[in-house]
């Protein structure tokens, strides 16, 4: 057999154990990104969804944030607009977790219609302005300030 | 609005025309073999760095003079912030990125062009036409997208500030470095373009691709490496690598970078891998844009679609061209690259190498994979899924385990094909010596298979390392009798692409080894009263407590601070004090700006971070100190080799990198046909 043969046997091999860890590692860590929207849809359609391991990507509703004694369990309601779904996290809350935020719980939805989550992201919006047309500079006091003598 | 400022907006714009004619008679001049369209070309690039560098210079005035009539510097800055932070603010938002990208592109390209000017003539007109169109795209996505000079049309009494979590040494100089090293990778893919163009795929193009490619893994190794301390000092999560997306893209030109670093070696000694080298360079520099593109976009921080970023559907264009005109150049250029030589055999530098460029090119898709998974997903699923940290993890440590197996054995195994001599000689000790350091662990009690098996490795290869060093030195004693040390930095000094680059082996191995210590890592989170105490036991075995003295406030001019002090003892020893903190920053006005911002207690030692969050504060009672404080304490051992290995890399890489190294490699071959001379001869260059 030829050097460039074997090479190429060799690097297939290679190749090919990369892409079986892939393909089993996303069937076995990939989860599911869901709006709240999408999720209750998706219960609606098949009630074995609950249970089913998700990510959800929503607003936290403001004031919604009621932290239970002990310090490290959280009850809040995230929304996308259209649905709001009530949420219970343990753990320790991001900094860049208060009203109005976006973030990313990562858990399942109880049968009682409460999620509960295992994980809790917040996206710090001000990171990267990258939103169009974001116009933060306007709750500032330095806006409203002149905006007023305007 | 500053003189200096109005200068800087109507630069942009002549800067934008100044590409474009660049661009056009660079290219026109290489067609149609016109000298003079080429000289103007040039010309025409290096008048557009001069803009650039006047549009710069009136955003950094708008910056620093606090003109909040232009938007950008109302909303990245505030009156009360440091005027370091408002210098940095240049590159903290996408308009003022995109111009800081312009910026370094057209500095590049001016040292670039200047530079190989008179050494490679017939590539000039395409190299410099290529780098015009780059920046042609940046300008015009400047002056149209993400205009940075963009007035309001009232004037605030303030700014919106910068997040604090930005406000750090590290963050100051972090993006800059990574887009150093992003912008770099343009200056090979240039030069790329124009061997194609050219069909002059000899070896004359590929000194400066080589160059530029250093500089741009260079850049990108400190990028990534103080973007790593960053997380770990002000994220607070404990950790220094979280497979985000954004950390991801950085990491994705380093790879092929790398790859293209040692492939070029095949491609130099044996004329082999020509078309995969071509491939590399333009690989680097496509990550590099998508890598801009997803930490500028917000694609995958906001977790929208490509279109809904104002420059989204720009990048995504401009993308999509470079890839089909790189295929087509290439697939019109086959021939061309064809390889001189052929492979002999399994047991060869040449094989090694291969496999090499494959584990980082597998690397690089897996992470590539990963990172825009839950876009692909939604396209042909209809559903976003995510993949996190277990993806990543799963697929890569088994291909970056045989990467570093390859890191021993590919620099001492002969070319062409080893003998069975040749392995044992250079293999046999340090093959014993990383067997001796697993079986030591594992007797010492280690169960991580990995981590075992990165650290035996690891001792494989300072092992080859190691014995490279001390046959160099010994042969340097008895040839030039000189003693230890000048015998050791000569030896560097003489053959720096080679033992620098062992160097950069050493930081690696350091750096896999840090990585290794994160399967040890423990967490703990606990609730603390002041007074009270809490008890747990390291990875080590060693057992800890943690006294709390209670929590503390102050207040500053910007900020709130609360903070918490914990006594700590090591098996009943006393090991100090550890203070985190989580400070709230107010604007002039006293409104909070931003979310709270952790500083992490850290006590390092070489063996073991104690990494202490305060994750918050709960009053009890009335009483002032009737509060118990939440804390999570995190062991994480190893985490100072991190750095260390990154500063290590970064040695290596200065020494491979330093200019005197090219010119001395040439003047050893003359040496060779010169009489023996004394000392200070071979310093003077010999003209042939």
């Amino acid at each position: 057999m030829k050097p460039r043969t074997k090479f190429l046997i060799g690097g297939a091999v290679v190749l090919g154990v990369a892409a079986y860890l892939m393909a089993t590692s996303i069937e076995q860590t990939g989860v599911y990104y869901l709006t709240p929207t999408e999720l209750s849809t998706r219960i609606a359609a098949d009630p074995g969804f609950v249970n089913t391991g998700v990510k959800v990507g929503a607003r936290v509703v403001p004031g919604s944030i009621q932290r239970m004694a002990g310090g490290t369990e959280y009850a809040f309601r995230v929304t996308d607009g259209t649905r709001t779904v009530p949420v219970v996290y343990h753990g320790l809350a991001p900094d860049t977790f208060t009203d109005s935020v976006d973030v990313v719980v990562g858990g399942r939805m109880g049968a009682d219609g409460t999620f509960h989550a295992t994980e809790l992201l917040a996206k710090c919006a001000s990171r990267y302005d990258n939103a169009p047309g974001a116009q933060k500079y306007k709750s500032t006091a330095g806006y409203k300030a002149a905006a007023s003598h305007a | 609005m500053n003189a200096l400022t109005l200068i800087g907006e109507l630069s942009l714009w002549v800067g934008l025309l100044m590409a474009a004619w660049s661009t056009t008679v660079s290219f026109a001049g290489g067609a149609l073999h016109r000298d003079d369209l080429v000289d103007s070309g040039v010309r025409g690039l290096y008048a557009t760095f001069a803009m650039v560098v006047l549009a710069s210079i009136g955003l950094w005035t708008a910056l620093l003079t606090r003109d909040f009539s232009v938007a950008y510097v109302a909303t990245h800055i505030s009156a009360n912030m440091p005027n370091l932070y408002v210098f940095t603010a240049f590159w903290s938002g996408q308009q003022g990125s995109m111009l800081f990208w312009a910026l370094i592109l057209s500095m590049y390209s001016t040292i670039a062009i200047s530079t190989s000017r008179s050494r490679n003539r017939e590539l000039i007109p395409w190299a410099t036409g290529t780098l015009s169109a780059i920046l042609l795209f940046f300008l015009a996505t400047n002056c149209f997208k993400a205009n940075p000079f963009v007035r309001l049309d009232f004037i605030p009494l303030d700014g919106s500030g910068m997040n604090p979590q930005l406000q750090s040494p590290a963050m100051a100089i972090h993006p800059p470095n990574l887009y150093l090293g992003y912008v770099a990778t343009a200056v090979p893919f240039a030069f790329a373009i124009a061997a194609l163009f050219t069909r002059r795929l000899n070896a004359e193009w590929l000194g400066v691709v080589r160059r530029w490619t250093l500089i741009s893994w260079f850049f990108l190794t400190v990028g990534i490496i103080l973007g790593m301390w960053w997380a770990y000092l002000e994220l607070g999560w404990g950790g220094y690598w979280a497979w985000d997306p954004v950390e991801n893209s950085s990491f994705l030109p380093w790879l092929t970078d790398t790859a293209f670093l040692h492939s070029i070696m095949i491609q130099e000694k044996r004329g082999m891998l020509r078309k995969w080298n071509v491939v590399l360079v333009v690989l680097s520099f496509l990550l590099s844009i998508f890598g801009t593109f997803i930490t500028r976009s917000g694609v995958v921080e906001s977790v929208h679609s490509f279109a809904q970023s104002p420059v989204g559907t720009w990048f995504g264009a401009f993308f999509f061209l470079c890839v089909g005109i790189t295929v087509y150049l290439v697939g019109t250029r086959l021939k061309d690259l064809e390889a001189t030589a052929e492979l002999e055999s399994m047991v060869s530098r040449e094989a090694a190498f291969l496999y090499n460029n494959l584990l980082l090119i597998g690397i690089a898709f897996a992470v590539f994979w990963g990172t825009v998974f839950p876009i692909i997903s939604e396209w042909v699923r209809g559903t976003k899924i995510t993949v996190g940290p277990p993806f990543f993890n799963a697929v890569n440590v088994p291909l970056a385990l045989l990467l570093l197996a390859l890191t021993g054995v590919g620099p001492l195994i002969a070319w062409r094909k080893a003998s069975v001599s040749n392995l044992k000689r250079q293999f046999a000790g340090p093959a014993i010596f990383g067997l001796i350091v697993g079986i030591a662990l594992v007797i010492a009690g280690m169960r991580s298979f990995y981590a075992t098996m990165a650290y035996a490795l690891g001792g494989f290869v300072i092992g080859t390392i190691t014995q490279e060093f001390y046959k160099g030195v010994r042969a340097r004693r008895t040839i030039h009798e000189e003693s230890l040390i000048p015998a050791f930095l000569h030896l560097i000094g003489r053959n720096r692409r080679r033992y620098g680059g062992y160097i950069v082996h050493v930081g690696i191995v350091l750096l896999f080894s840090a990585f290794a210590g994160l399967a040890f890592k423990t967490d703990n989170e606990v609730t603390l009263r002041t007074g009270q105490e809490f008890d747990v036991r390291d990875p080590y075995g060693h057992k800890w407590r943690f006294i709390s003295q209670g929590v503390s406030t102050s207040e500053t001019r910007d900020r709130e601070t609360i903070g918490i002090t914990l006594q700590t003892f090591r098996d009943n020893k006393p090991m100090g004090f550890i203070t985190s903190e989580k400070r709230q920053y107010f604007d002039t006005q006293r409104n909070p700006l931003f979310q709270p911002l952790t500083a992490a207690g850290i006590r390092t030692t070489p063996k073991l971070d104690t990494y202490v969050v305060l994750a918050g504060v709960q009053n009890t009672g009335s009483a002032a100190g009737d509060n118990e404080a939440t804390l999570r304490v995190t062991f994480n051992p190893l985490v100072m080799w991190v750095w260390t290995g990154g500063y290590i890399m970064l040695i290596g890489g200065l020494i491979v990198m330093w200019p005197q190294a090219e010119r001395r490699r040439t003047q050893a071959g003359y040496a060779a046909v010169m009489p023996p001379a004394h000392a200070g001869v071979a310093d003077i260059p010999v003209p042939v």
